[in-house]
């Protein structure tokens, strides 16, 4: 006897008679098949969450199992793709249904039609491993590994003689009759094992000075990007999406607006990649459940992220992946919570919200993969604390598990200094990890230089604080250099114009030269001030405004040696006069 | 399929009521109950072996146990819809409501919609010019974009977006205003649909009514009512409909009473937990779909519960909608008109909807110096009211006279004065000119001597 529906709440359903379904089964609900998991199971009953809408769903309906957990299908066709967050792609659903989304909708995750070039690698009489390459698919942008699926190995017995398949060919057979496929079958809520972890030892390239510069990530690294609205979460994530230096970019617009989704789908396909000239769509798959599509699929959507992130990890690569937001996930959390009349925790969120936190940035790392490889997940998810106010659940529990912590503000968004990341409040606890990788790689002083830039910030934090009370002018001369310096430093580095042509993309030579630009005019500005010299010439205006313009009106790092010159003949004239 | 009549009604507690012995009812099915001759219409919201609970838009004050059937209707609530309701006034339901009789549907649909499909947007881009500078100019609003207005009690939201929506207007196309009232004062309903009268702004329009004194419950239905309509004329007919529902903050009240009598965790405040999906299912259905003429811009209105951009209402709206336009109380009682607090409020497609070939070259950068400088004058102001403004320096000074001019010439409008985008962006640069002219460091060489020096 097949299980049936007795009590419809919203997108939580109960079903009787439900002994042959399995914990987090998938499921499909009433008549119209509508796509469920189980989450519970009590005595024969089933409680089941279903992500999609239950209007019209009647009782005693019935609900089928799948026998298999709720999983992606892994294989060439993912990239520049868009999913709903069960990998639906929307494509196919538009194609279905029109402009809005219909239900019950089954749709191939993978282009069933493609013929894709593949090169075998393996012979007959060959050994595999699980997570051991079979074969290659050019794909887009990027070498598509096949990989043997976890828990198989065995000798090859059949070796298929075609150079084009579909994803539903065979390409090999093992001698115990396993098919070695085009795609591979995972449960979302279950990491992919790698052979051990690697140190966090090289950084994500963003080409964004305050994060490169002040508060670097490394790849396999975690960050949390929390913020009010309006102070530009979702413009740093597209900013990341766009310009990290990483192979494989997974976003996830998780609760997230339909128009943001929209202007990704657009810009993403113009865009190129700054290190491999090849339009970013090329590298970016997209999961986008919108804030007004099913709570649960919401829920579901940052795990068919992560487990896509993994599969791509375990081929060599280094993925980032952005979720915007993870307050957003949390929330469906709590609302389904909340339909299963859970005892709750915190402000309603169940007691399980710290640990699934954890367990979601958990699956970040840099690892060396099952076949000998080196790969990497780098996991960035924006918050939206309410009220702007950092103390709430989400936030608190998700500064615990990540070691990145860009902290976005309100009156740095109001006064337009974009990215609104405020330098005090922030952290990343990987500066001293990456300062060997920066010290070869970029220039021997980089920490150095990093460590005299935040400090004038810090002392101009304490000194804004008597400006605020008695102004500037009672700031001994000394002083108002910091004041100044600090400025030029916020404007002049720690703004960037993500709409600017030239300055939307910094790279890392040109970020460390304007940092050196800046401390060296400070020390040498100094010294003329302890000689007296008048503040006003010292920071002559022609000279503070160059300075400030100089990541827009010089374009690399040879073209600053210009501006290098031009200070160096300000401070010879100086010289000149106070020599006198 | 038959209708089946029900009698057993169990339980009545607030706007819910409880029917057993059900058979064959489906989730957020339609029901009609009927009690002592007079009809209401309520929907399932819960079902159970043999056991329905429905939330009655009407109420149940005057229902009895034994005397109350229910009907099942077999379909989701729906609403008729036709290009009559031009011009025609509906309650919250979407009945006519204006006594000119019943209108002959065209169509009916479930007035809870879909999700639109992000693949088949098309990204906004095109600007509405309101008249307003401060909007205009640094909050533009976008076609196709939810731009909500951050109000309090007692500030003229109602008569700002009288003015915006008499104003707006678009390059091509035909353009209409779809108005829902929910939980408004009459007063406020009677002005701001008399406004539209006496312009002649009536047969442009259509309005959905449930007032200060209506059913709370039906509430919940109001802006659905509104939005399906308005989806209707956009994507069917092809009309740029531009959708004023006030006051949400009605809205987010009901949905907080009828949990509470569902007996629901509440989180913040009260509220439920799922009224940040549960406003996505409004706020999302503005738009743009690909291959369909016209487009729904949203501009609800809420009003603050103490004036706190932290509560509930405002920041979950905040974190769906494209942007926010806040009211000050400040600016009001010094008699500005409109009272716009322009640092926190933003309008998120701005970026791409200005500049060459939509408003003017030079819009992006000075919108940017305005922000950047009247951030500034706010820091003066709070240095000048500790030490006095004669110890400022003469930079400071001249922020405080930018700050003056910015308000009273730039933000300042009379209620009728409609000025293009030229006017203001012209203004700007004119308020500009306050300042020395390295404190204009947003706006290229090129943009100064172009616009701020050629007069």
């Amino acid at each position: 006897m097949s299980a049936k529906i007795i009590k419809i709440n919203g997108p939580v359903v109960i079903a009787d008679n439900a002994e042959n379904l399995k914990m987090n089964e998938m499921v499909k609900v009433g008549k119209n098949k509508l796509v469920g998991e189980v989450i519970g199971l009590d005595r024969g009953k089933a409680t089941i969450q279903v992500y999609e809408e239950t209007s019209g769903l009647k009782i005693y309906e019935e609900v089928e199992g799948t026998g298999r957990l709720l999983s992606v299908i892994l294989g060439p066709g993912m990239i520049g793709n868009i999913y709903d967050g069960i990998q639906r792609p929307l494509s196919e659903l538009e194609r279905v249904g029109g402009a809005f989304i219909p239900r019950g909708v089954e749709a191939s995750p993978l282009p069933k039609d493609t013929k894709w070039k593949v090169k075998l690698l393996k012979e007959i009489g060959d050994e595999v491993r699980e997570g051991e390459v079979y074969a290659e698919v050019q794909e887009r942008g990027i070498v598509h590994k096949l990989m043997v699926p976890i828990g198989v190995s065995g000798k090859i017995a059949k070796k298929s003689d075609k150079e084009e398949f579909t994803i539903d060919d065979v390409l090999y057979v093992l001698e115990d009759g396993t098919k070695l496929g085009m795609y591979q079958i995972w449960p979302v809520r279950i990491p992919r094992p790698s052979k051990k972890k690697l140190p966090p030892k090289i950084p994500l390239i963003t080409g964004q000075r305050v994060l490169d510069t002040f508060f670097p990530i490394s790849k396999g690294g975690t960050a949390a990007i929390p913020g009010g609205f309006g102070t530009g979460k979702t413009i740093l994530q597209h900013q990341l999406a766009k310009w990290a230096d990483a192979d494989i970019i997974v976003y996830i617009g998780c609760g997230e607006r339909g128009n943001e989704m929209t202007e990704v789908l657009t810009e993403f396909p113009d865009l190129m990649d700054p290190k491999t000239g090849k339009p970013l769509m090329d590298r970016t798959i997209l999961i986008a459940n919108t804030s007004n599509m099913p709570v649960s699929a919401r829920e579901a959507s940052i795990y068919t992220g992560i487990t896509i992130a993994e599969y791509f990890r375990d081929m060599g690569y280094s993925v980032a992946i952005m979720a915007d937001s993870t307050s957003r996930w949390a929330e469906a959390l709590r609302e389904l919570s909340g339909r299963l009349e859970e005892i709750p925790a915190e402000e309603g969120y169940p007691a399980y919200l710290s640990s699934r936190i954890a367990a979601f940035y958990e699956r970040a790392g840099r690892v060396q993969t099952l076949s000998g490889e080196e790969g990497s997940v780098t996991v960035i998810g924006a918050v939206s604390p309410p009220g702007g106010d950092f103390s709430e659940p989400v936030t608190t529990h998700t500064k615990r598990y990540v070691k990145c912590f860009w902290a976005l503000d309100k009156s740095l968004a109001y006064a337009r200094h974009y990215p609104a990341i405020n330098w005090n409040t922030s952290y990343s606890g990987y500066v001293e990890d990456l300062k060997i990788w920066y010290s070869e790689t970029v220039d021997k002083n980089w920490y150095e230089y990093r460590r005299r830039a935040m400090e004038l910030l810090a002392e101009d934090g304490k000194l804004q604080e008597i400006i605020k009370i008695m102004g500037e002018d009672v700031l001994p001369d000394m002083q108002k250099l910091v004041v100044g310096i600090a400025r030029i430093i916020k404007v002049g580095l720690l703004q960037q114009n993500a709409y600017s042509e030239v300055d939307s993309f910094c790279p890392l030579d040109k970020q460390f030269k304007m940092l050196k630009i800046v401390v060296d005019f400070y020390d040498r500005a100094r010294k003329f001030v302890e000689m007296n010299a008048a503040l006003s010439e010292v920071l002559k205006g022609s000279v503070v405004s160059k300075l400030m313009r100089m990541k827009e009106d010089y374009k690399t790092a040879k073209d600053l040696e210009e501006l290098e010159k031009e200070i160096e003949k300000h401070f010879e004239e100086l010289e000149k006069v106070y020599k006198e | 399929m038959a209708v089946v009549e029900y009698t057993g009604v169990s339980s009545l507690r607030g706007p819910l009521l409880v029917v057993e012995g059900v058979k064959g009812a489906s989730y957020d099915e339609l029901v009609e109950i009927e009690s002592s001759g007079k009809t209401r219409v309520g929907k399932v919201i819960m079902l159970e072996e043999g056991r329905a609970v429905v939330q009655v838009f009407e109420g149940t004050a005057d229902l009895d146990l034994p005397g109350t059937k229910v009907r099942f209707l077999g379909k989701p609530l729906e609403m008729g819809l036709s290009p009559d309701m031009l011009g025609r006034v509906f309650d919250g339901l979407g009945r006519p409501r204006d006594g000119l009789g019943d209108m002959i549907a065209k169509e009916k649909r479930d007035i809870n919609g879909s999700p639109i499909n992000p693949v088949s947007r098309v990204y906004p881009r095109n600007f509405i010019q309101t008249g307003i500078s401060a909007i205009d100019g640094m909050m533009t609003l976008i076609r196709g974009q939810k731009l909500p207005i951050f109000s309090g009690d007692g500030l003229p939201h109602n008569e700002l977006a009288v003015q915006i929506s008499r104003q707006a207007t678009i390059k091509e196309g035909e353009f209409l205003v779809v108005f829902a009232a929910i939980g408004l004062r009459n007063t406020d309903a009677e002005y701001i649909l008399n406004s539209f009268e006496e312009t002649g702004a009536m047969k442009n329009i259509v309005a959905f009514l449930n007032l200060a004194s209506d059913p709370v419950v039906e509430r919940i239905a109001t802006p659905r009512a509104a939005l399906t309509t308005a989806e209707y004329f956009a994507f069917d007919l092809g009309y740029h409909v531009l959708v004023i529902m006030s006051d949400m903050t009605n809205y987010c009240e009901a949905l907080r009473e009828i949990s509470n009598y569902r007996g629901e965790i509440p989180s913040r405040k009260g509220y439920p937990g799922y009224m940040y999906s549960d406003l996505a299912t409004i706020y999302e259905r503005a738009g743009i779909i690909k291959g369909r003429e016209g487009s729904v811009t949203q501009l609800p209105i809420l009003t603050m519960p103490n004036n706190d951009i932290t509560h509930p209402i405002p920041d979950l709206t905040g974190y769906i909608t494209e942007g926010q336009i806040v009211l000050s109380r400040d600016l009001h009682m010094r008699g500005i008109y409109p009272p716009i607090n322009v640092l926190s409020s933003l309008s998120r497609l701005m970026k791409d909807g200005i500049g060459k070939g939509y408003t003017r070259e030079d819009h992006p950068h000075l919108s940017g110096q305005l922000f950047a400088s009247y951030s500034r004058v706010q820091d003066v102001r709070a240095l000048a009211s500790i030490i006095g403004e004669e110890e400022l320096t003469d930079i400071d000074k001249a922020y405080l006279k930018f700050g003056e001019d910015f308000e009273r010439r730039f933000l300042s409008q009379g209620r009728d004065e409609n000025r293009n985008i030229e006017e203001t962006l012209d203004l700007a640069w004119d308020i500009l000119r306050d300042l020395p002219e390295e404190e204009i460091t947003r706006v290229s060489k090129e943009e100064i001597e172009k616009y701020m020096k050629k007069r």
